[in-house]
């Protein structure tokens, strides 16, 4: 047996455990994980099962003694395997992993199974009386691996999601694997002759089992209450503890910043601003609003504080931002953010001194309104010379350009107020 | 100190200065806040009661001893700070209801807090707050916000008033009986500049009204967002899964 020889050599090392191999398995994931863990192909590893196999049924008996002690995991997963098919498993998801369908190997494992315990049969020289046995044992290994499959899929499970459409075909496999183990058992029965004992025989059992579950039946149940509700504290608190180890890393980090830049008052108000705003963020944005996503916007109001977020960042000037409904993105609309953002940044630079700048989206029906105010020494537009580009073009050319309109006016009491409109396309409703 | 950091919250202000609303009045007032570094923050802010004419005259960190400490004292104006041990701003404004409802000397609350999340913001205003502030108010904007609350108007940080478009959202064509219940077309303006970060003195200017109809327009909507508009404010609380 030199598999199982090898076993005790390896396991002083920790890191390389032996695992069963939960993908590419053709029935319990033994062979694979075993080849992965020795390296050697995994044609070699099975054929030496089969050739035990032979031996008396050596093999079987070792395979079931791994399948039993070996917990599945995903290490030790064949190298033999191209790695062009796992990256193709992996990236969309072990959703399809779970839900795929039985691949050839596993068909090809049964009928070489079939095959080979036909030459056993053949072979071995059994008596009449025992081999009258055969079929009943037959019935009873065959559901016995079902079960025992059932509960490595129950495993893999957990890191896994599986639909619920998935529990009726679990419970299904199940009652197959318990059917034909008792078929089976019955069948030895019957060939002992004590059929006439039989029904009485099946009444005990049953009794008992019955005795059993009424007894342990409220134990169980309390138990696997007790061990979810344990899974549910232990994901809060893990929750918790990302956040916690979030908030103090920045904090303290930001912090450290600050002391550092204490004699620059800048430096000071925009990390602080940037810091909050991180903070905001964490705590009181809703789940599921994606608080890590790094990706592109897609929508109005996503965009317009990200937007105010980068320009107060890179201008230490506070923005405080008031959003009003909420619409898709589209590329009138990305022309309009791209206009605010303009306005944004000339608000931060020229009237940043008179407090914080003011940005307020709204959606209404179709429109999309976005103003941008500060309370600066404030701004005329004819008084600017006619090479200057930058609001004509990039706020006020932009705006038209793309079928909207852009307005810039002076507040009563000092400041600018940049008003831009813009319809949102038809598509989007 | 957060409240002498930015002075982006002109609620209700057009930039008077400390005590330029508050000559010749005075006002008494309870501080609740869990922080004890914010209250005496604030109460070095406001409560010098010569120059600002708010007296503090009581503090409290949590629930209980914020009820109690309000029955005992009676005062004017409560700032109440949103979330607080024992059951948080909510809490407060439930078991002083009574205290409210007083036609002789009623308690009016002003949210003062550090969150501006929506629920937060709805959920106190509902329970009777007269306004709410965020922390990042200057000093003379709350000495300013406080005198406001104590004559019975209403208080709107430019994201309150965002909070509530947003759940007076206009839909197409509303039923007819439900008018009584929307907001009006100036409430809705008046809102709107509010939430464009106007003080409401500017607001007057830009309508072409009086300070104190902009008053009133901003009380019309605190008292429509108390006591009616059910149906809306469900279903925009549901469409956020706050309730």
């Amino acid at each position: 047996m030199p598999e199982a020889a090898a076993l005790p050599v390896d396991t002083p090392r920790p890191p390389r455990k032996l695992y069963r191999s939960s993908d590419g398995r053709w029935l319990g994931g033994v062979a694979r994980g075993l080849a992965g863990h020795l390296g050697l192909p995994v044609t070699w590893v099975r054929l030496v099962f089969a050739g035990l196999f032979m031996a008396d049924g050596l093999g079987a008996l070792v395979y079931a003694a791994f399948w039993f002690f070996v917990p599945l995991g995903v290490g030790g997963v064949d190298n033999q395997r191209p790695p062009a098919i796992a990256a193709e498993t992996l990236p969309d998801g072990r959703r399809r992993l779970v839900a795929r369908k039985p691949d050839r190997g596993q068909i090809v494992a049964l009928l070489l199974m079939v095959v080979v315990a036909m030459v056993f049969v053949g072979n071995v020289n059994l008596g009449d009386g025992a081999r009258a046995y055969l079929w009943p044992t037959v019935l009873v290994a065959a559901g016995v691996a079902l079960v025992w499959r059932q509960a490595d899929n129950a495993r893999r499970a957990r890191w896994a999601e599986v639909g619920r459409r998935r529990r009726t075909i679990t419970l299904l496999r199940s009652v197959g694997g318990v059917l034909l183990v008792t078929a089976g058992v019955s069948g030895i029965f019957v060939l002992q002759g004590s059929a006439a004992h039989l029904g009485s025989v099946l009444q005990a059992a049953l009794a008992v089992l019955v005795g059993i579950t009424l007894l342990a039946g409220p134990y169980l149940v309390r138990m696997t209450q007790d061990l979810s509700e344990e899974r549910l504290m232990r994901i809060r608190a893990q929750e918790r503890a990302e956040v916690a180890a979030h908030v103090h890393d920045s904090v303290l980090h930001t912090l450290t910043l600050i002391q550092r830049n204490a004699d620059n008052p800048n430096e000071v108000r925009r990390l602080a601003r940037a810091q909050e705003r991180d903070l905001r963020t964490w705590l009181y944005k809703p789940e599921g609003t994606g608080k890590d996503e790094e990706d592109e916007p897609d929508t109005l109001a996503e965009a317009v504080r990200r937007n105010a977020a980068e320009v107060e960042d890179k201008h230490g000037v506070p923005i405080e931002v008031v959003v009003v409904g909420d619409c898709p993105l589209d590329e009138g609309l990305t022309a309009q953010m791209q206009a605010a953002r303009e306005a944004m940044v000339n608000a931060a630079k020229y009237g940043g001194e008179g407090g914080a700048v003011q940005v307020f989206a709204e959606v209404e029906g179709r429109t999309v309104f976005v103003s941008v105010r500060d309370r600066g020494p404030g701004f005329d537009l004819d008084a600017i010379p006619a090479d200057r580009m930058g609001v004509r073009e990039s706020i006020i050319g932009r705006m038209e350009r793309n079928g909207g309109t852009a307005r810039l006016r002076a507040v009563p009491d000092g400041g600018t107020e940049v008003e831009l409109e813009m319809e949102r396309a038809e598509t989007t409703s | 100190m957060p409240d002498a950091s930015a002075s982006g919250e002109p609620a209700g202000t057009g930039g008077s200065g400390p005590g330029a609303s508050g000559l010749g009045r005075h006002v008494r007032v309870v501080l609740v806040d869990d922080h004890r570094m914010f209250r005496t923050g604030v109460q070095a802010e406001i409560g010098q009661t010569d120059r600002t004419g708010v007296e503090v005259v009581g503090e409290a960190p949590d629930v209980d001893q914020a009820v109690s400490v309000i029955t005992s004292t009676r005062p004017e104006v409560v700032l109440l700070d949103v979330h607080l041990p024992g059951g948080g701003g909510v809490e407060v404004l439930r078991r002083c209801s009574a205290l409210m409802a007083d036609s002789e000397q009623p308690v009016r609350f002003l949210a003062l807090s550090v969150s501006d999340a929506a629920e937060d913001v709805i959920g106190v205003i509902r329970g009777g707050a007269r306004g709410y502030v965020t922390k990042t108010i200057t000093g003379s904007d709350l000495v300013d916000s406080i005198f406001r609350v104590q004559d019975g108007d209403a208080v709107f940080s430019p994201r309150l008033a965002g909070f509530v478009l947003d759940a007076f959202a206009s839909t197409d064509a509303p039923p007819v009986d439900e008018d009584l219940d929307r907001l009006t077309q100036r409430e809705r303006e008046v809102l709107r500049l509010i939430a464009r970060g106007y003080a409401y003195k500017e607001i007057a200017k830009q309508l072409f009204i009086s300070v104190k109809t902009v008053e009133s327009h901003v009380s019309a909507v605190l008292r429509k967002l108390q006591l009616s508009n059910r149906h809306e404010l469900t279903r925009w609380a549901t469409a956020r899964r706050l309730v």
